[in-house]
């Protein structure tokens, strides 16, 4: 079967692969990109452990085609921190253990990162909207959400 | 499988048309891709129609009306000021499909087409009149949208016709819509009720109504019966109890681990009772608190 070829950006670098088809873009950064930090738990939408943005938006990467993100710029965990330096969303997570096993935090950054970028003061409930299509199975979600409004608050201070 | 991306509709058709083994277009892909990977539908051709111009726009024409393209998101609709404004029922019916990732890729279309009777964007539309353009291999035909489920994952859709553009009449002053689904949970999860109502109003006194219910029959339904209890009255009791009787009544539900028939059938009625009361309170111009 003849591969389909694709030229995108992710995390700002240009990237070319090919692929089948049939690969989801969470297989094509996974499997051909060795970018790891999407992951998949449920293959169907409803966990959003895959998160990544497709031109900004929030998707689900296994519920889109790798040939679909042709064109597109593509930004994904690995992306997040500068460098060395913590996203201050990665260092709040870390200040108050909103992670167990960590199968869901990449999704979870990704998507409360997009959150804090169109909603600089969201409220308890919308996070805890937004990020209803982020399951974890381990921390029961409070220490996360604490952790997402904190570092709201700490980013409008410091701006 | 072959993966097609027309730069036309007339390319899209001939695609479709001349394919012989199983197609699918591809929009959202939210439930075309979770069939594939599922390997409960495997296309020999998707035809991915997202390239084609205007798909991705919402239009309102000069007569008022509304024009959006097949590509255009849930997530898009809801961040539409004048769209919200006009129509917020519709808009809170496909706000409802799914998470913050579905809805960045989820479109009316595609609920439309994957002809689930739970589909939550269908009685909105239904209750505001919207109608779709459909292109195929003989030509076009513009359809309502109450004409395209046929039955469970079933369209009227005939070989090589695909769904063009969304069409959504104008408004005129004193109308509102509103569409309230039963779930189980708070978010993320399929309705077992849903309502759409959309009502115009002289003064206090309704003048026009239409009532959709999803979740209670093989497909969404026009219920008539419950918009003439509605015509002429001013939402008091009576009219309520002529709304929820109609809107039981034609409930033909399955029983399934959401809900029997019997609580179905009831719920029907109640919430018909619930969402004409936003629709009406919408028409007078009061704030209605729209879900988060």
């Amino acid at each position: 079967m003849s591969k389909i070829h694709v030229s995108t950006t992710v995390n700002g670098d240009p990237v070319d692969f090919l692929c089948d088809p049939r690969e989801t873009l969470l297989d094509c950064l996974r499997d051909k990109l060795s970018l790891t930090g999407a992951k998949e738990g449920c293959g169907t939408g409803d966990c959003g452990a895959c998160s990544v943005e497709v031109d900004g938006r929030l998707v689900c990467s296994c519920l889109m085609l790798g040939a679909e993100a042709n064109g597109k710029a593509i930004a994904t965990v690995e992306g997040i921190a500068d460098g060395e330096t913590l996203h201050p969303l990665q260092a709040k997570f870390i200040e108050h253990a909103a992670l167990q096993c960590g199968i869901c935090t990449p999704g979870i950054l990704v998507a409360a990162k997009n959150l804090l970028e169109k909603n600089d003061s969201p409220t308890e409930e919308e996070v805890r909207y937004w990020l209803a299509g982020n399951l974890c199975r381990c921390t029961g979600y409070d220490k996360i959400i604490k952790a997402v409004m904190e570092t709201a608050a700490d980013m409008r201070e410091a701006s | 499988m072959r993966y097609h991306t027309p730069a036309s509709f007339e390319d899209a058709v001939e695609i479709a048309a001349q394919a012989e083994g199983i197609t699918r277009f591809l929009a959202g892909g939210t439930d075309v891709l979770v069939q594939l990977r599922s390997d409960l539908v495997t296309p020999d051709d998707l035809i991915d129609i997202k390239h084609i111009p205007g798909t991705h726009e919402i239009v309102q024409n000069d007569d008022g009306s509304w024009t959006l393209g097949i590509a255009v998101t849930g997530a898009e609709m809801s961040e539409h000021a004048g769209l919200c404004a006009v129509w917020p029922g519709l808009v809170e019916g496909m706000d409802l499909i799914g998470s913050t990732q579905v809805q960045g890729r989820a479109t009316l279309v595609g609920n439309l087409c994957n002809g689930s009777p739970a589909a939550d964007s269908v009685p909105g539309m239904m209750a505001a009149g919207a109608t779709v353009s459909v292109m195929g291999p003989e030509g076009g035909r513009v359809v309502a949208v109450e004409d395209i489920p046929a039955g469970p994952g079933r369209t009227t859709l005939t070989k090589g016709e695909v769904i063009t553009a969304v069409h959504i009449p104008a408004r005129g002053e004193a109308a509102g819509d509103a569409y309230q689904r039963f779930i189980p949970r708070t978010e993320m999860d399929i309705a077992v009720v849903g309502v759409g109502v959309s009502l115009q109003l002289d003064g206090d006194v309704i003048t026009e109504a239409r009532v959709a219910l999803g979740a209670v029959a093989p497909t969404a339904l026009m219920v008539p019966d419950a918009a003439a209890a509605l015509i002429g009255s001013t939402l008091d009791e009576d009219a309520k109890a002529k709304l929820a009787a109609a809107a039981s009544a034609a409930c033909n539900p399955i029983d399934d681990k959401r809900g029997t028939i019997e609580f179905r059938t009831e719920v029907a009625g109640v919430l018909a009772c619930r969402t004409a009361q936003r629709a009406y309170d919408r028409a007078q111009g009061k704030k209605v608190a729209k879900h988060v």
